[in-house]
């Protein structure tokens, strides 16, 4: 089981819990994963097989965007963080 | 070196090899940003951008911005003649905002609870209902990343004879976009790597992803690398940097420097990465992280 740190912004869709399981042995399937255990989440980061465009995911803190996309292979130990697009530079 | 000007001075910043912190084999350059008039690597982009606007008479500069951006535009906008209202959240550090002021900065606060996203929508409403108002707008000034092509990146194609990775900071995009295109072509293969707070969740405050934002000039096909640094690893390497290399640098040049070492020692031995340092540390000395303490929850970068 890999876990899935959760922003506050999408709490209240995962149960209102900064952390959820899911399984999977990539990105694509973690994200379909989560979206049978949390519809409400899922759908909010993952739909018509694709990200959602204000998501991003890392794997080991990794944006997936950079890496294979949905085809990053994500490990048992892998920790999968959602995090909403922001911006820096103040 | 004589200049007639302070923006002369802007850009040319020094670059110094971090031995004792470079994965044995590897060597990593830094370049200091921190070293330009205000102290940080923005004045390259204000001085860019304030050019490119080309004002006429009875127009003002107008920008949404409670760091280093501000404090960049108010040196330009003085030495041009130019007037300058910075539009920043209410709860911004008082040391912000009394550094632009001293500079001869306006001030126009937007409500502290919508953070900077609030700041940028007054500003953009400012700007529409009074057309003296020019708004730059870093996030999708076309100027912002050609400041960094033709300044930042150009010198560092020009004072190395190799490059296999640029790392710098990713706030509005535009070092990694102009730097990493200029560095690319001078050294086709080079990475362009991006270093990324990663958010406690106060900082967060979104009330929903769509006030989430990409800024335009942005384009994350164009990174090799994007890589999340939490508070507490960009604090321990800016304190690794001043322990070992003597170098006070801010907080997102730790960040910069733990991605920097990180993917220095991915690379081959006799690789060589680049990292630009944006600021020093000076305007976060009243930070807890200088000591060591429990920052995660805090805004520190930029």
């Amino acid at each position: 089981m890999t876990v899935v740190r959760v922003p506050p912004v999408l709490r209240s869709e995962a149960g209102g819990v900064r952390e959820v399981e899911a399984d999977g042995a990539t990105v694509r399937e973690v994200m379909e994963d989560l979206a049978r255990r949390l519809p409400a989440l899922g759908t909010r980061v993952y739909s018509d097989g694709e990200l959602q465009p204000f998501v991003n995911v890392y794997v080991d803190g990794e944006d997936v965007r950079t890496r294979d996309g949905l085809d990053t292979p994500v490990g048992d130990t892998s920790t999968v963080i959602l995090l909403p697009a922001m911006a820096g530079g103040r | 070196m004589v200049a007639s000007s302070l923006l002369e001075l802007i850009g040319g910043t020094p670059l110094v090899e971090l031995r004792r912190i470079a994965p044995e084999g590897r060597t990593v350059y830094a370049k200091l940003e921190g070293q330009n008039p205000t102290g940080s690597i923005k004045d390259r982009v204000a001085l860019a951008m304030v050019e490119a606007a080309q004002l006429e008479p009875g127009q003002e500069l107008l920008e949404p911005t409670s760091g280093n951006t501000g404090i960049s535009l108010a040196l330009v906008a003085k030495l041009k003649g130019y007037r300058l209202t910075c539009v920043m959240p209410a709860n911004a550090t008082p040391e912000r905002r009394a550094l632009l002021e001293l500079y001869g900065a306006a001030i126009v606060e937007s409500p502290g609870e919508e953070g900077s996203n609030g700041a940028v929508r007054l500003a953009q409403e400012i700007a529409e209902r009074d057309q003296r108002f020019v708004m730059l707008f870093q996030y999708a000034n076309e100027a912002n990343p050609r400041a960094h092509y033709e300044g930042t990146g150009a010198e560092i194609a020009r004072e190395l004879p190799r490059v296999d990775a640029i790392v710098a900071g990713l706030g509005t995009g535009g070092t990694l976009m102009g730097a990493g295109a200029r560095v690319r072509e001078a050294f086709p293969g080079a990475l362009v790597v991006a270093a990324e707070p990663l958010p406690g969740d106060p900082v967060m405050g979104l009330r929903s992803l769509e006030d989430g934002y990409v800024p335009p000039i942005l384009d994350v096909s164009a990174l090799d690398r994007k890589l999340l640094v939490s508070n507490a690893e960009a604090a321990a390497a800016a304190r690794a940097l001043l322990e070992r290399e003597g170098l006070f640098a801010g907080v997102s040049s730790g960040a910069v420097v733990h991605v920097a070492r990180r993917i220095a020692a991915e690379l081959p031995e006799g690789s060589v990465v680049v990292a630009i340092l944006a600021d020093g540390g000076w305007k976060y000395l009243s930070a807890d992280f200088w000591r060591g303490e429990e920052i995660d929850e805090q805004v520190l970068w930029w």
